[in-house]
Formats: structure tokens, sequence, C-alpha cells
């Protein structure tokens, strides 16, 4: 809502501020001001010319020569290109020196050898917004009333002498959607009573409504009050500049002098009003009701629209001549020629308004303030008003009474609110005196009873209807900034994380130190890619109406969006890449509206963990290295049960041969691979690995407790052994046959070593494994360990046909 | 020449000897040659069987001082050898220690994320718990139950990504206000809660827009909590965040589900209340939305605002990193740029 300074004035004392004051005020207290402009900023000798002599330059076809008197001794010559420019207007005239808008000095300059003093001014080139210059004007100088007086300052004229207070509403203070509403909100800041013009009407006795029309609603719930009066024998025309002045600023376009003035009206009382062409009704009947289903309506702006039971509209008992509240029918709009203008003032149900401009992408100022609801203490002020103000302006006979239909006397809301409450809820120790106070700077009747305040909430005030919206109004006129700044005092709550908060953090803490960088992907991607290196089947979850096709599917794996983040490194010269994410994957759920979120995190691995330097050579990562960081990931959350990885060749876009699903125990928890070079070429990306973990999975599963156990006292012993095996015998074939046949005293077994090549037999391969013996009892005694030894060697040559080397 | 003449001149040729060895081994072999078994003192002792019993025990004294010379000449020259080799090592060894060390691996989290855990510790050691819950919500909790009913203005404030009719992307945390508010159990104490998470909004990505990001929110409901508390509360957060000196200024507004709503401002942490660039010449920085909790919002969760009532307050992470790293494009933190992300390895 843009507010003028000078409209605000005609209705409070502003000597006593300052135009900046009552903005930072009116923003401390209860609208947030957007921004305070000044229209006239930086413009300087901008006088009042009027031409007197108009003549076409000879060789051009557009410009013309012109001898303007600005208040000089001597008529200045200027050569203006505007087509409307003509002899005897009263136009704004740039003199040499002037400033213009964007710092545009203007000096005394030749065109095609004439001499120019100066510029005729058109309302753009003064800084106006083209979405308020008159239509008619577009393309010419802006032409200024003849009263105008001749070398007297122009910006005043234009209303550039003004300051602007762009307000920002929030739907809760529509009341301040109109000049009266702010004029109350500023007075309550400076203690003032706002004062309004009285409107006089003066209906022809003799000319009575009931021969023009009647109206009447389908329902009440929809139409709430529908007021409608009706002008004689006016003739449209453009508006006075006032009239004008006042729109633009307020950034709305003068369009004629009907329908200037219900705009002006609007903007006064916040009461949307819209004027009908009497004739073009063609019918002395007004019918509201729900449009029908794919019934047909043109509007204003000469757009076809197809309307169902949502839309209400305004009929003619038996067309559509109005989109209720939201833009009239081109087929009975004021034009030059219309004579009789009916005016209505109605009140619609805002959320079919609201459905409407909503649905036709119709938002207008209209439909916004029908949308948050109106006063209903003016309907009927907002239509006089209007219907005299199109009587003076238009000339005109004012039809005798309003065309209504019954409306039950809107009342005055009561609530209470105690000084106890009050002071409970603010923290503050205000008086019953200080309260009291506030109440009457907001104009707020009461009756006090003991403590309790009963306020009659004006009409104007349709936001308040509960005590917390009281407790509200006394705040913000007190002052937020006075309330004392304390801490809750109360029974102490422990502050601590959950299982999973803390789990989710070790996880964090613990890849971070492996290496690897933290990021945060959209969960919204592209349906190809939502379903990519998903851990188990799953449909996805697709937004109704997306806006693009890259965020239109929420994910099932993290590794997709984290393949996205390396490609794009990769694209960019970092061809190390280090990532890992938690977050949400979105599974479909079966038996709930919402789909199954599982909490999960993601690595990946591409190039190498480390640069080359001078003192180390960087080494490429492998599978090995991030099952590594998964598995000692995993060891040190301290999983009881026994995880393991199984060779899988299901994933598409994984590496038949180098993915592993991770199990914890019968349950899938994640899964680990190298990206398919395939996919990986698609990417632009290395050799990458990747790996998928259920957090969910982890903090369910059940935990070791650690519990000391005492430092062996004996030392223990090893033994190393050498096996040449089929190649296709797994290090888990070999682990499980040494731990089943190790005896008690075996306490570790490490591969050391693996090798396959040059002197090995094809088909086989070389491994190595260190077996560490302890009894932590005793010293173990030599024979001991060989006999359990030889029992191992026995179980891997007949159980695995192993060659001992 | 007697006996004595000769230990005289053995020990002083072997001290000069001693004079011109270099290395310990230089030094073994010259303690053989005059103190070994062999060597040049046994040699001329052997001609104290010559001499008369009076004088045997004279030079035998005589020729055991000239061997504890000799000896401890040679231990020290031994020390002195030996300091030497080290030294020449030691010079030998020396290092460029500018060069650059080699630095274990290390990753770290996202900006995003630092500031969220910031601020769930301060929180944390104020008593409240963290709630986390689903990014996919029902329309019923995501608006309804904080106050937003169907056709409600204030839902043009939020444009939402619907998934059905009744389900959609969230579009704040609130919901997780209405569904704690709900199960908790008041008899057990009062509800204090931060919940972050990733949210969304229909906005079309640029510089300033993303139509996902992160909130945090918080809520507090007891017997008697003020809007006081409420002030004090958001100090400190801003002190915690911004640095001790921080001011914070109420601003009416409007949130559905709070009554009243406050919009809060930080005084500029840039430039101390001046006005500069980061504040708009202002010298605030709009940080958080916050309010009393609104009536309906407790009833709807079958709390009695009669009795109880609190605060709640919202901010985001992502534009608390974008004004306190002066990072100014909201994109940066989803791209994943590792430019972008190693720059933040620094906690300061």
């Amino acid at each position: 809502m843009k507010v003028s300074y000078n409209w605000l004035k005609e209705y409070l004392n502003l000597e006593n501020i300052t135009p900046e004051q009552l903005a930072d005020q009116i923003t401390l207290t209860g609208i947030e001001v957007d921004s305070l402009i000044v229209p006239g900023e930086g413009l300087k000798k901008l006088v009042v010319g009027e031409v007197r002599t108009v003549e076409k330059m000879e060789g051009s076809d557009h410009l013309n020569v012109t001898q303007v008197d600005v208040g000089a001794e001597e008529l200045y010559q200027i050569v203006c290109g505007a087509p409307n420019v003509a002899e005897n207007q009263k136009v704004v005239v740039a003199l040499p020196g002037a400033r213009l808008p964007g710092n545009f000095k203007i000096k005394k300059s030749k065109l095609r050898g004439h001499v120019s003093n100066g510029m005729i001014c058109s309302l753009e080139e003064l800084g106006f917004s083209d979405s308020v210059i008159p239509k008619r004007i577009e393309d010419g100088i802006y032409v200024l009333p003849e009263e105008a007086i001749v070398g007297a300052d122009a910006l005043s004229y234009l209303g550039l002498d003004d300051i602007i207070i762009d307000l920002d509403i929030t739907p809760n203070r529509a009341d301040a959607m109109s000049m009266r509403g702010v004029a109350y909100e500023a007075g309550t800041i400076l203690s003032q009573n706002p004062e309004f013009e009285k409107v006089s009407l003066s209906e022809n006795a003799e000319d009575l409504i009931e021969n023009y029309m009647t109206v009447s609603v389908q329902a009440k719930e929809d139409t709430p009050d529908y007021k409608l009066r009706i002008v004689k024998d006016v003739i449209v025309k453009e508006s006075p500049l006032w009239l004008q002045r006042k729109l633009m600023n307020a950034g709305i376009r003068p369009i004629d002098s009907v329908v200037d003035v219900t705009n002006y009206i609007m903007l006064e009382y916040g009461q949307p009003l819209h004027a009908f062409d009497y004739d073009a009704l063609n019918s002395k009947e007004i019918y509201v009701r729900r449009a029908k289903q794919d019934e047909k309506i043109i509007t204003l702006d000469g757009q076809e629209r197809t309307l169902n039971q949502d839309n209400l509209v305004v009929t003619n008992g038996d067309q559509p001549v109005a989109l209720a509240g939201v833009m009239g029918g081109q087929n009975s709009h004021v034009t030059e020629k219309t004579r009789t203008v009916a005016i209505e003032s109605a009140v619609f149900a805002s959320s079919l308004v609201r459905k409407t401009a909503q649905s036709l992408n119709l938002r207008s100022e209209s439909s916004s303030r029908f949308e948050r609801g109106l006063n209903l203490g003016t309907v009927q002020a907002a239509l006089d008003h209007a219907t005299a103000l199109i009587a003076e302006i238009n000339g005109g006979q004012i039809v005798s009474g309003i065309a209504e239909i019954e409306v039950t006397k809107p009342l005055e809301k009561k609530v209470s609110i105690t000084l106890q409450r009050i002071n409970h809820v603010l923290g503050t120790e205000l008086s019953l005196e200080e309260v009291a106070s506030i109440f009457i700077r907001l104009q707020f009747e009461y009756t006090l009873v003991e403590d309790e305040f009963i306020i009659s909430v004006p009409l104007r005030r349709w936001d308040i209807s509960i005590e917390a919206d009281l407790l509200e109004e006394v705040a913000r006129v007190y002052g937020y900034n006075k309330i004392p700044s304390t801490l809750p005092m109360m029974e102490s709550t422990p502050g601590e994380l959950n299982d999973k908060q803390r789990l989710t953090r070790f996880i964090h803490r613990y890849l971070e130190g492996s290496g690897l960088a933290q990021t945060i992907s959209y969960a919204l991607t592209t349906p190809e890619k939502a379903e990519r290196f998903s851990m188990k089947p799953s449909k996805t979850t697709n937004l109704d109406w997306p806006m693009s096709e890259e965020h239109k599917t929420l994910r099932l794996s993290l590794i997709s969006g984290l393949v996205d983040n390396a490609a794009y490194n990769a694209a960019r010269q970092m061809k190390n890449i280090a990532l890992y994410e938690v977050g949400h994957v979105f599974y479909e759920n079966e038996s709930g509206n919402l789909p199954l979120e599982e909490e999960h995190v993601a690595g990946l691995l591409s190039g190498s963990l480390t640069e080359n330097t001078w003192s180390n050579t960087a080494q490429p990562v492998d599978f090995y290295t991030l099952k590594g960081i998964v598995e000692e990931l995993l060891e040190t959350i301290g999983i009881k049960e026994t995880i393991k990885f199984a060779a899988d060749s299901s994933f598409n876009d994984l590496h038949p041969g180098r993915t592993a699903e991770i199990y914890l125990g019968e349950e899938k928890i994640g899964v680990i691979g190298q990206i398919h070079p395939e996919i990986a070429g698609v990417f632009d990306l290395e050799e990458t690995y990747v790996f998928e973990l259920s957090v969910d999975a982890l903090v369910a599963a059940e935990k070791n407790s650690v519990l000391y156990a005492a430092i062996p006292k004996y030392p223990g012993t090893s033994r190393d052994i050498a096996l040449l095996v089929e190649e296709t015998i797994s290090h888990n074939e070999v682990m499980d046959v040494i731990e089943a046949n190790g005896g008690k005293w075996l306490q570790q077994v490490r591969l050391f070593d693996l090798y396959q090549g040059e002197h090995i037999e094809a088909g086989k391969k070389s491994i190595a494994y260190s077996l560490a013996y302890l009894n932590p009892e005793a010293t173990l005694k030599e024979e001991e360990v060989n006999k359990d030894f030889e029992k191992v060697k026995k179980a891997l040559k007949q159980e695995l046909n192993a060659e001992i080397r | 020449m007697d006996l004595k003449e000769k230990l005289a001149i053995l020990a002083d040729k072997a001290t000069q000897e001693m004079k011109s060895v270099s290395t310990v081994e230089e030094l073994e072999t010259l303690r053989v040659s005059y103190l070994g078994k062999k060597g040049e003192l046994t040699q001329v002792l052997k001609g104290m069987k010559d001499l008369s019993a009076d004088e045997r025990p004279v030079i035998g004294q005589l020729a055991n001082q000239v061997r504890d010379d000799l000896t401890n000449q040679m231990s020290m020259t031994r020390e002195t050898i030996q300091k030497q080799v080290l030294n020449k090592r030691l010079a030998e060894e020396t290092l460029d220690v500018t060069l650059p060390g080699v630095k274990p691996i290390k990753g770290q989290s996202h900006v995003i994320t630092q500031i969220i855990e910031e601020i769930e510790d301060l929180f944390l050691g104020m008593g409240y718990q963290i709630v986390e819950g689903n990014e996919v919500e029902e329309d019923y909790y995501n608006f309804e139950r904080v106050n937003l009913p169907q056709n409600h203005p204030a839902r043009d404030m939020q444009d939402t990504f619907y998934i059905t009719s009744k389900v959609l992307m969230r579009t704040h945390t609130s919901p997780l206000q209405a569904r704690t508010l709900e199960t908790h159990d008041f008899s057990k104490g009062p509800l204090k809660m931060i919940s972050p998470g990733k949210v969304y909004r229909r906005d079309t990505d640029d510089a300033t827009h993303s139509h996902q990001f992160h909130q945090i929110e918080g809520m507090v409901i007891d017997k008697h909590i003020t809007m006081a508390d409420l002030k004090g509360t958001l100090e400190t957060l801003a002190k915690k965040m911004f640095g001790e000196n921080r001011e914070i200024r109420l601003r009416p507004s409007y949130f559905p589900f709070t009554e009243p709503s406050v919009e809060v401002d930080v005084s500029c942490f840039k430039c101390g209340g001046k006005g500069c660039n980061v504040c708009k010449h202002t010298g605030w920085i709009e940080i958080l939305g916050a309010g009393m909790t609104h009536p309906e919002v407790l009833k709807m969760s079958g709390v009695d605002p009669e009795i109880y009532g609190g605060f709640a307050f919202g901010m985001g992470p992502d534009r608390i990193a974008m004004l306190k790293y002066g990072v100014d494009d909201i994109r940066n933190f989803y791209l994943n740029d590792q430019r972008f992300l190693k720059q933040f390895k620094v906690r300061g």
C-alpha cells in the first residue's frame, strides 16, 4: 500500500514529525515500511509553461519548434517531438540546467540547426512508472489544467513534492489497506484522532431507485452485502488533476472520471467499488449468483474467461456482467458514452474472491481487499461518498435511494482482557492507567470492571476477535522494545541429543576425519536420477505440479546426488573428490499417506584422497579404500551383529564385479561399489567408488557395550601361513576355515599378502595370513601352538584344496 | 736411559700422538699400542725385573700413574671425538623446517550443518530437546494445525509443492510443533524444543531464492512463559551467533501461529549499527520471526491455552550463513563445489 504523505496530512496534523520519523514509528509499532519514496528527488528547474506557437520543423516528420512562455521576459524556443503538443497547452518545461530522474541534465542545445532551450516533459521523463501513466498520453507530453500558473514550480502540480510511504501489509492488517485505516494507525502513534470530511449527498427526490434497479443475491454467505446507487446525466471525461495525482502516487493508473472516483474511494475507505454503464446492463435487475459450469464472460481486459461453480458473478438477471470482486465485464463497463452510472458497493465472500482471482490469475487491488475482508461499517459510506463525487465531477443527478439486499446491521464485537493477563503474558508491570491510555490512543471504547477491560472493537478493526489480538495491540502500542528481557524460569529439563542425533553427529565427525567433505544436495531431482542407486525397489514420490523436470521427484538414494556433485567438481578440474551426505530418502509407503522417509548416509571417493606432494606420492583410491572407511565406521559404532559384505551384481549403475551389499545379520543396510564405467563415462568421472548406509538401521542395531579387558600379562606368539588357492576362493571362505579350526588360543587373523601373476600358476592366487595366539592366563607352550596351527593347515588343505607354501 | 726417563718419553709421545687422533677407531688403536697387553707400556715395564727392590715400588707407582693419566686423557679425547661426530651428524641432518608438513587428510561439515549444530548446542545447554521429522507432510499439520486453514490469505506467503491435495513438501518445520504438542506430557515438565531441518517452497532458484533451504524453529510452552522470556532467549541467541555486543529489536509482524508476532532485527555485526552494505544502511538485520504461540495452535493440539502458553521463533540457517560469511548466492550451498565447501573447514 502506497501512502501519500500529502494525502495523510488531510486527516492528521503532521507538523511536528518528519516523514522519516513517522515511517520509523509505523514500522516499530505496527506495519513494516518497505521504503520511503521521494518521487521528486533530484528534480529541479521544472516549471509550468504555456505553449504559444507550434510549427512543424522542416525536414522532420515528427519534430516541432515551439515557442513557450515560461514566465520569463522572452518566450523560450523548445524543440518538441511529442505528437500531442498543441498551442495554448499548459505543460511541464524542464529549463536549461534542469535535472531529471537518473541525474539527466537538460542543456541548451541545437537540433537540426534549431535552438532548443529546454524540454517539454512527458510523465515518463519525470520518472512516473509506465504502469500509472494514463493510456491516452502514453506517447506524449502531459498537459496541465488551464488554471496552472505559468512560471510556477511544476512539481506540486504533479504530486512530485509528495513523499510516499510504501507499507508492506501483513494479512492480518487489511484494515491498513485504506487511507483511513492508515490515518487511524498513524493517529495511534501520534495520539491524535484523525478527522474526515463529512460527505453530503444531494439526491433528486423525485427520481427513485425503484424505477431503475432491484438487487438480489443467490446466497447471503456468498454475498453478505450488496448496495447500488445510480447517477444520471453524467459526462465522462478526464479526471481533475488532484484526483489523477492521488491515484498515480498510489500506483494506480487514471482511466476516466468515473472509474478514477471508484478507485479513489477504494483507496480512502478500503471498499472496492464497481461502476456499470447502466444502459449497457440492459436490465432493471442485478442478481448475484455462482457461475454455471463453463459459463463465459469477457472481462474488461478483453479476455474471455470460462467459469465454474466456484466463481461468483454479478448478472443482469441473465448474463454475467462482472466477476464479483475481481473484474468487471466488457459488456457493461463505463465508457465516454456512458450517461447513467450504476455504482456497486458490496461484500463478497473472501474465499470465493480468492479462488476466482487465483484460478484465473487475476489479482487486482479490488480482489486483494475482498480476500482479506472489509470494514462492514463503511460499505454504505463509501458508496455515498463515491456517488457524491461522481455527481460533482461528472455533473449529473443522483437518483434517490439505494438498491440493496437486506442486511442486519453489523455489531461491534466485545472482547475482554484483564490487566493481570496482560502482564502475565508480556512479562511487564503495566498499570491500569497505562493500559487504558493505550486503548484510548487506539480509539477503542471500553468499560473497566475491576481489572478487566471489556473492549468494543470498532468495525474498522475486524482483525480483532480474541484476547490474544488485544494483547498484541497493547504490546505493540506500548512498544516491544520497552518489554524487559528475561530467561524462562521453569522446571529444568535435560537438554540432550537422542540416540539417533548422537549417532548422526558421530557419523559426520568420523567421515570428516576420514577426509570426506559434507555436501547438501537437492532432495527433489529428475525422475531418472531419483531412482538411480536405490538400495531397494520402490516407487518414487512425485510433485503434483513441479516447476521443472529438474526438481520433480524425491530421491530414493543419496548416491545419485553425490554423483551429480562429483561430476560438477570434475568438470571444474577437481579430479580428487571425497564427499559425503546425510539426508532423507523417500520410499513409497503402501500403508500410509506419507512416503517412508529413511535417514541415510552416503559417501563418494574419486581420484586420490591426497595430492602428490614433495614427500608423498598420492595413491589412487580403490574399492578397498572406501570399504576400509565403511568397515571402520561400522566397527567404531560397535554393532553387535556380524556385518557382511556380499558380492552383488544386481545394481544397473554399479560395476557388476565390484559391488557388495552390506548386511547386518539378515537385514540389508547398505551398498558399496564402483560406479559403472558406463555411467561414470556419462558424468565424465574417473574411477569412482560410493557407499550408502541406512542410518536408521544403524540406530536400531544393537550395540556392543565397551567392557574393559585386562591387558594380557603373558606374551602371545604368532604363525604365518602362505597358501596357493584357486582364485575364485574368497578371503571370507579362507577366514571361515581358519577361524573354525583355529583352536581356543587364536586371537586374530590378519591377511598380509595377496599375490597373483608371474611365478604363480594361472587361475591361482597366493595369499598369506598371520595368526596371533595368546593364552591370557599362562605362557603359551610351543607344542600347543604348533598343534593348533597344524590343524588349520590340514583343514585348509582338505577343505579348500590349498597348497601350503 | 733409566726406566723413569723411558716412562716419561712414552707418556709424552702418547700424549702427542693422541692430539692427531680424529676417530674413535684410531683412538682405540692408539690405546692398544700403548696400554694393551703387548703395548709399549708393557714393553717398558718388562725392564722392571732388573731393578732393585727399592726402586721397584717407586717405578711401579710411576708406571701406574702414567697408565692412569693416559687412560684419563684417552677417555677425554674419546668424549671430544664423540661430541664432534655427533655435532657433525646433527649438522648434516639439518632440515628446511619451512617445507610443508605431511597433513592428515581431513574433510569438514557443510557450513549450514555448522550453523545448525552451533544453534543446537546453545539450546541443548538451555535444556531444549531437538525434534526432527519428515520433510513430506500432511497439509493438515503443515497448515491447518498451525492456524492456517484452507483459503487463509497467509497461505499466499508460502507457495507450496504439493504431492497430492493432502500431502506436500513441508514449507516450514512448524508441523513439528503441532506434532510434539499433541504428544507432550506436561505432567512431566515443560516443553522446550527446537526443530532444525530442510523445508521447501515453490520458488525459482536464483541468488536469493532456493526451492530447498533450512529452518530452525524453537518453542517453549509452560504455565508462565512471557514475551520478556522470548526477548531474553532471542538476545542470548543473537549474542551467541553474531557476537557479544549485539542488540536485538522487535518489530510487529504477522504469523498465523503466533500472536503477538514479531520480526526480530539484530544490530549489524559488520558496522555495529552505523549503517553499511550488509544492513542496507539501516544498522539492523532481519534475522528471525517470533511470537507468543497462538491459543488456537495450543487448543488444536489439546493443550489448554488458559493454563499453558509460551513462545515460538524461527530462523533460516542459510540466511545466517550468507550474512555471517558474506555468501552472495544461496545456490552455492547446494552446488557442493569443493572449493566452496573447503572454505568452511576453519572453526573460528
